[in-house]
């Protein structure tokens, strides 16, 4: 394998990582204070269709990323308002929430289908682009996996050093305690599940507009479930979820790769790769007991109101 | 009290509350001085936690009037309570696990809290000056129970704070740290923060507290100075002429041994649970043991192995023996078909289910009572049972369909215990069996335990209450970081001994051996 391959594949590895990162990032927030939102497959999706509909109608993408953000937090404040507040099973409101997303983007898109945009261009940042292997990963990407960079760093320093991240993490913890405390549960969750729905949003506005610029049905294929599964399997730690993104990015490319050099195995198989070789290493990852159970948040998915 | 209303620090004037179905508070009248250490004393039941929420902010009076430091209040919520200067330790902590001392104390300090160095030397100071010692950079999860009620006062007193109300402070600690505490709330208070100790033990507050307020019912039933005032005569404040009160037992030895454990050891694979190192145990036909210790020493995972909730493998079987026979790898009910009763520790969920009405959960346990043919039930013996099972052990109910969930947790308690005793067991193991029951309850089943061991069954009780161990138990011992002592006669041991071996010196002078896995390591 030369080095061009090899750069190529890396570069690939962190565009096709991204939507999960992104995904990923929103719903780790949103565990860690406690609430289990199953319908991140449908947010992106509404998202992707938004943000594809609007960049097409104005031609602007970047007022296609902000509406598609929208977007999910909208849909996730339907999530919120059903969930938290009228404390409906967090689980069955994040299903119906998939479902709605995925029948309302196929409606809302039908017209949309096929059509051509030319989405976000790959900008290389001279000289450091040129770096061999990592150069064109890190320098040579679109702004939107710039800004999945950023993301990343602040998710990271707001849930590890700020006291935002502590509050965040005390509700998911301990609601009953830190209600005591005086600290608002129910807003610090509407926001972590809003927060969850405008990463969702932006993602599907990454497949629309960056990764596939075009609009099709289902166009997320099932990422949504696999960024719930990198939460969960990269117990609840911000960058064990970035290393399962582009885990999964990669074995995406290797099938990919795998392929064109002609390797005589079924393509329905080699299209497993990403989602077994991710799930494999992050339940080796998560094997410590004591580290899972520290991280995981103790009250997810359970219904709470104050005032008991 | 001839004090003028200026110079308390608290004055609670006619506070009432009532909730569906009760009067909690009735009336009720309170007053602390700066500085003093004033004790809120009552049965379960009798309106303490009701009156000290309204103090803390928690809920609201229906009518009444507090008046803090001169000048009426209205407490809204926690947070103007602590911004007025009250500082509350709850009886079950309001800590996060997962979050180190220092971060478990940023977060109620808001941004007063200044920067993580600041506040560690804040919090190093704190305690240093109260004798509380603490590591702020350690997991509260690898703490003691002493330890976390440490980090929760040392919580409320990282704030200017005027007056510390403690719930029950002393039901989780063993007798000396219990007299460590005690020593920092008479340094709190010499320095002029007032003390509201609420407590059902009469011995401590008569030790520690200059004034007392009895509650019962929900009415103030009497002030008085303790240290003037007998056990008996703060007993008969706090439930009126109830009998049993001074009950004592005769202590028997007991025939052949029924229940024997053998070097059990489980490694649990819970990080925050305890593991049981070679506990070795016989408790014989005849006899009442009883085992101390304070919570998550092992009590748990030692019940779950005697009622068989958590199995061992079949070459295990003998570390745990029914009448010789080897019973530690069979099912709950398997055991019971041998003779086991048993009385969990968490009544709903464990001891009854909270949606099923009382006579399906009576079924649930005594389905070999005759109660199922052919694998129909009975309808009419069930219920005939539970009815039973209400009237012997006066179960205040509306009857025998009422869902388990909606009796109170004294009530169930003695539907429970009721329920196995009157299966005429061989072996009744029961944990806290008069945990959260008034006097007069508990008084009820210390007879009816008295009478099952009398009519010649073995009982296992485990209880962190050592009055009542002291009271009902012919042998003694206690769990330590899942270490069991010797079981000792009770009548040959003393209270200051077996908080000995609840802290883990089980012999006169431990070997360092002993104590290093008394103490294990923190986790990391």
């Amino acid at each position: 394998m030369d080095i061009d391959l090899l750069t190529n594949i890396f570069y690939a590895m962190v565009r096709t990582g991204t939507p999960l990162l992104l995904v990923a990032l929103g719903e780790l927030v949103c565990e860690k204070s406690g609430v289990l939102n199953l319908g991140q497959e449908g947010m992106m999706l509404f998202g992707a269709v938004i943000g594809f509909i609007v960049a097409f109608s104005t031609g602007s993408l970047w007022l296609g990323v902000l509406l598609a953000i929208a977007a999910g937090m909208l849909l996730s404040l339907l999530f919120a308002i059903v969930a938290l507040g009228f404390n409906a099973n967090q689980v069955a409101t994040g299903l119906a929430l998939t479902i709605f997303g995925v029948g309302l983007s196929t409606f809302a898109g039908a017209a949309w289908v096929g059509k051509p945009l030319t989405g976000f261009e790959p900008i290389a940042l001279p000289y450091l682009s040129d770096i061999p292997l990592i150069g064109r990963m890190l320098f040579a990407q679109d702004l939107l996996v710039y800004l999945s960079f950023a993301l990343f760093a602040l998710v990271a320093w707001v849930m590890l050093k700020t006291r935002i991240g502590l509050i965040i993490q005390a509700v998911g913890e301990n609601p009953d305690a830190a209600s005591a405390m005086g600290l608002p549960v129910l807003r610090v969750r509407t926001l972590a599940v809003m927060f969850g729905g405008a990463m969702a949003g932006l993602a599907g506005s990454y497949l629309s507009l960056a990764y596939t610029p075009m609009w099709a049905e289902n166009m997320t294929a099932g990422r949504g479930w696999i960024a719930l599964a990198l939460v969960v399997f990269a117990s609840w730690r911000v960058f064990r979820v970035l290393l399962g993104a582009y885990l999964f990015g990669l074995a995406s490319i290797v099938h990919l790769v795998a392929q064109g050099i002609g390797i005589s195995v079924s393509s329905n198989l080699l299209a497993m790769l990403p989602y077994v070789a991710t799930i494999v290493v992050l339940v080796l990852l998560s094997r410590d007991a004591i580290k899972t159970r520290l991280f995981a948040p103790v009250s997810l998915g359970k219904p709470w109101q104050s005032g008991h | 009290m001839s004090v003028s209303p200026e110079s308390l620090r608290l004055q609670m004037r006619g506070i009432s509350k009532r909730y569906p179905g009760c009067l909690a508070n009735d009336r009720i009248d309170l007053n602390i001085q700066p500085g003093e250490i004033h004790a809120l004393l009552g049965e379960n039941g009798a309106g303490k936690s009701t009156l000290m929420k309204i103090i803390y902010g928690v809920t609201q009076p229906d009518s009444g009037e507090i008046v803090w430091r001169g000048k009426p209040v209205k407490m809204r919520d926690p947070a103007m309570a602590r911004s007025l200067g009250i500082g509350m330790v709850f009886q079950h902590f309001s800590l996060f696990e997962t979050l180190t001392v220092a971060e478990n104390i940023a977060l109620a300090m808001g941004r007063a809290a200044g920067t993580p160095k600041q506040l560690e030397g804040r919090i190093r100071e704190v305690s240093q000056r109260y004798g509380m010692a603490l590591e702020p950079e350690r997991l509260v999860h690898s703490l003691s129970i002493g330890e976390r009620q440490r980090v929760e006062i040392v919580r409320c007193l990282m704030q200017d704070i005027e007056l510390l109300i403690l719930d029950e402070p002393t039901s989780v600690l063993t007798p000396q740290e219990a007299d460590e505490l005690f020593a920092t709330l008479r340094r709190l208070a010499a320095e002029g923060c007032s003390i509201l100790f609420i407590s059902h033990k009469l011995g401590e507050v008569r030790a520690l507290c200059h004034g007392a307020t009895v509650l019962r019912g929900g009415k103030v039933s009497g002030h008085c100075v303790p240290r003037d005032c007998s056990d008996l005569e703060l007993a008969r404040l706090m439930v009126g002429d109830a009998e049993g009160l001074e009950s004592t037992y005769a202590k028997v030895q007991g025939g052949e041994h029924f229940l024997q454990v053998n070097e059990l050891s489980w490694e649990n694979a819970d990080p925050f649970g305890t593991s049981l190192r070679a506990i070795n145990l016989e408790v014989r036909s005849g006899e009442i043991v009883g085992i101390a210790g304070v919570a998550g020493n092992g009590q748990d995972e030692l019940l779950a192995m005697l009622s068989g909730e958590q199995l061992l493998h079949k070459r295990d079987a003998a570390s745990i023996r029914f009448a010789g026979e080897p019973v530690a790898n069979l099912r709950p009910d398997a055991r019971r078909k041998l003779g086991l009763a048993f009385v969990p520790a968490e009544r709903l969920g464990h001891g009854a289910v909270p949606d099923m009405s009382l006579s399906d959960n009576a079924l649930l346990t005594a389905f070999q009572q005759g109660l199922v043919s052919n694998g129909l039930i009975k309808r009419n013996k069930v219920v005939a049972f539970a009815e039973e099972i209400i009237r012997r052990f006066a179960v205040k109910t509306p009857d025998a369909e009422t869902p388990a969930g909606s009796l109170s947790g004294g009530n169930l308690q003695k539907f429970i215990l009721g329920r196995e005793i009157m299966q005429k067991p061989k072996l009744l193991v029961a944990a806290h069996p008069t945990w959260g029951v008034d006097v007069g309850a508990a008084a009820a089943i210390h007879r009816a335990l008295i009478a099952l061991r009398d009519a010649g069954a073995a009982i296992l009780v485990i209880s962190e209450d050592l009055d009542e161990l002291f009271q009902i138990c012919d042998r003694i011992g206690a769990l330590s970081s899942g270490k069991l002592s010797a079981l000792t006669d009770t009548p040959s041991t003393c209270q200051v001994e077996v908080g000995r071996w609840m802290a883990g010196e089980f012999g006169a002078n431990p070997s360092p051996i002993d104590q290093a896995a008394a103490n294990p390591a923190p986790l990391s």
